[in-house]
């Protein structure tokens, strides 16, 4: 279990006047609305269970209402969960004194906003260096760490202009520093990209990506978008009214769609691209081909394969070879699921 | 019935020993602290003798230069500075420098006096609504209560003078500031507090870095309103003994001399202009940020 960083057991959140004594119901099974209909308290979260790795990025995905942003900000106490635990490093969060619970937001986990929260009346320097100012270190070395900061965001230059000269993505790039110059291990990231134009997100996600291959931080990941989940997250929780409905690998997701919500969900997202050959393989020794790694993305393998002119691949791992592909299995695994009912049989 | 026809009321007897009683009461209150609570306020009467007699007794040529030079750091305007020279020249020629000067320092103490008080009471109006629910009702009393009313119990408390005078002043020139000090407060962007708060500032950290700053073009609304609504209190707080260019207004108004009246109450407005747009200005520059670019 070591590897686990932050622990997220039970958790409910119910929003409303009298929620203690609702948690009960929903337990024995209300469902949000009910709820709301007869006792006009909202569901924001329902046991809510997820293990974030060590040094991996979590992705939390949902529609909006979905409960996403309720259930980071528990992370971090920022809401107040009804009743669960969140285990971080082996310290319960929600036993913390407040004096504790400070520290933790200064130390321990930065996160970045949507809306990305600078303070418009100071500089991007002193932006990046406000965790550090509420932590009290001395003006000087805040400066000289910011600096650092910035310059690994790719914003230098800009220390001394005001955040609403700049445009969002750098306003966002501002929100990444100001979060990785505390040197928390946990980064709480909520919709971080979402209020950026496409090619700027895709920019921004590729920034986060390279910085995480230095850096190692645990890093959870809100989003609405899931080739943005796709994208950046080892594993993937789908939230759906408050609750998990089903949580893994993006692979896991795709092939395994827990119900017909995640089917319709993935249906649109282009499949060659996030599952690996691996998960097509198969033992037909008749197929002939090149040699690809276990861990090749379909979209590079079909490129390939078709190059050389064979029917399939054969698929090594760790030098030795474990099994073959077909063209036909690879290209019948990346078609649209609703239109082709054989597909069915890949999935399921 | 003539339950219909007639307002069941409070006999007359009854009527007369409840506000006697109250009266009485009060009589005695004053008798017994009234000393007490002039000596508190003495330490602000000395200050303001002292400001009256600095103004009075530095050579009027000293005096305008230093209003000069406060005019130009607080509004960096040569076309204004150059205005209230010229106004403050024509005060002095036609012999209203003495009454200017008394009023200019009651008005600074009073809004000292009023930033002072009203600042912090605003931000604890912003801390928590049960203060704010206390203390809305009051300024609303404040601010709507006829000025007479509560001249009434402060001369009664503190007789005729400069401090009565100022309190008076006060009374009614605090509102604005402690509101709006409350309001500005309220506004702050709930993201940026949001950021602070998962950053771990204190309330300290909170208020002095991101509240207090993000709140301030409220708060200088603020404190010109204050400004404002004292200069406006002059004339009143001359009839319980408060010397400056609300004297002669009074005397005016007595006397119909109408030239007299025009002339001091001008002299009023002018004072009005010139602390509106020095302080206006001063509170624009410290938003430097606000400047350039789009706001978030």
């Amino acid at each position: 279990m070591s590897d686990i960083k932050v622990s997220i057991n039970s958790l409910y959140k119910i929003f409303g006047s009298d929620a203690a004594s609702m948690v009960g119901l929903v337990k024995e099974g209300m469902s949000k609305s009910d709820l709301l209909e007869q006792h006009g308290h909202v569901l924001g979260l329902d046991n809510v269970n997820i293990d974030v790795r060590k040094q991996q990025i979590q992705v939390i995905m949902g529609l909006s209402g979905s409960g996403k942003s309720t259930l980071i900000r528990h992370i971090n106490r920022l809401i107040e969960p009804t009743s669960g635990s969140i285990i971080v490093d082996d310290d319960d969060i929600l036993s913390m004194s407040p004096a504790e619970l400070r520290d933790f937001r200064r130390s321990k986990a930065s996160m970045v906003f949507q809306k990305f929260g600078l303070l418009p009346h100071r500089k991007v320097i002193d932006n990046v260096a406000y965790g550090l100012s509420i932590q009290g270190i001395n003006k000087e070395e805040a400066l000289a760490r910011s600096n650092k900061w910035i310059e690994s965001v790719g914003l230098t230059g800009f220390e001394n202009h005001y955040p609403s000269q700049l445009s969002g993505g750098m306003q966002q790039r501002v929100g990444l520093a100001r979060a990785l110059a505390t040197d928390a291990d946990i980064l709480l990231m909520d919709e971080a990209f979402s209020a950026l134009d496409p090619l700027i997100r895709s920019d921004m996600q590729d920034v986060l990506l390279s910085l995480q291959e230095q850096l190692h931080k645990t890093i959870i990941f809100i989003t609405h978008d899931l080739d943005e989940a796709l994208k950046l997250g080892d594993d993937i929780a789908i939230l759906r009214d408050g609750a998990v409905i089903q949580s893994g690998t993006a692979e896991k997701i795709i092939l395994h769609p827990a119900d017909d919500y995640v089917t319709d969900f993935i249906k649109d997202i282009n499949k060659a691209r996030v599952l690996k050959v691996s998960s097509v393989m198969s033992k037909d020794a008749a197929i002939k081909g090149p040699e690809i790694q276990d861990n090749v993305i379909i979209e590079d393998a079909l490129q390939t394969v078709s190059q050389s002119g064979s029917n399939g691949a054969i698929i090594v791992k760790n030098g030795k070879k474990v099994g073959t592909v077909s063209l036909t299995d690879m290209i019948m695994a990346i078609a649209r699921s609703t239109k082709n009912t054989d597909s069915d049989t890949v999935y399921r | 019935m003539s339950i219909l026809t007639e307002f069941p009321k409070m006999g007359r007897t009854d009527l007369r020993d409840f506000k006697k009683a109250i009266d009485e009461s009060f009589r005695d209150f004053t008798r017994n602290y009234g000393e007490a609570i002039e000596n508190f306020f003495d330490p602000l009467l000395y200050f303001l003798i002292w400001l009256e007699k600095l103004f009075l007794n530095s050579p009027w040529p000293i005096v305008m230069a230093s209003i000069a030079l406060l005019v130009y750091f607080g509004s960096k305007s040569i076309k204004l500075t150059i205005g209230a020279l010229f106004a403050f020249l024509l005060i002095g020629y036609l012999d209203m420098w003495e009454d200017t000067m008394a009023t200019l320092a009651i008005i600074s103490v009073a809004t000292i006096v009023c930033i002072s008080v009203g600042i912090p009471i605003g931000i604890l109006m912003a801390r928590s609504n049960r203060t704010q629910t206390v203390v809305t009702p009051i300024l609303d009393i404040m601010q709507t209560i006829p000025s007479f009313v509560y001249l009434i119990p402060v001369v009664m408390l503190l007789g005729i003078g400069k401090v009565p005078g100022l309190l008076a002043v006060c009374i009614y020139a605090i509102p604005p500031i402690v509101r709006l000090t409350n309001l500005g407060i309220r506004l702050v962007d709930k993201d940026v507090m949001e950021a602070s708060e998962a950053f771990g500032a204190s309330y300290k950290q909170k208020l002095l870095d991101v509240q207090i700053p993000l709140a301030l073009p409220n708060i200088f609304a603020g404190v010109n309103q204050t400004i404002m609504m004292a200069l406006s209190m002059v004339v009143i707080a001359s009839m319980i003994g408060v010397k400056g260019l609300g004297v002669p207004v009074l005397r005016a108004i007595s006397n119909q001399y109408l030239a007299l009246g025009v002339m001091n109450g001008l002299a009023i407005v002018v004072l009005a202009i010139l602390f509106d747009r020095v302080s206006q200005s001063f509170g624009k520059r410290l938003q430097a940020h606000r400047e350039s670019g789009h706001n978030v």
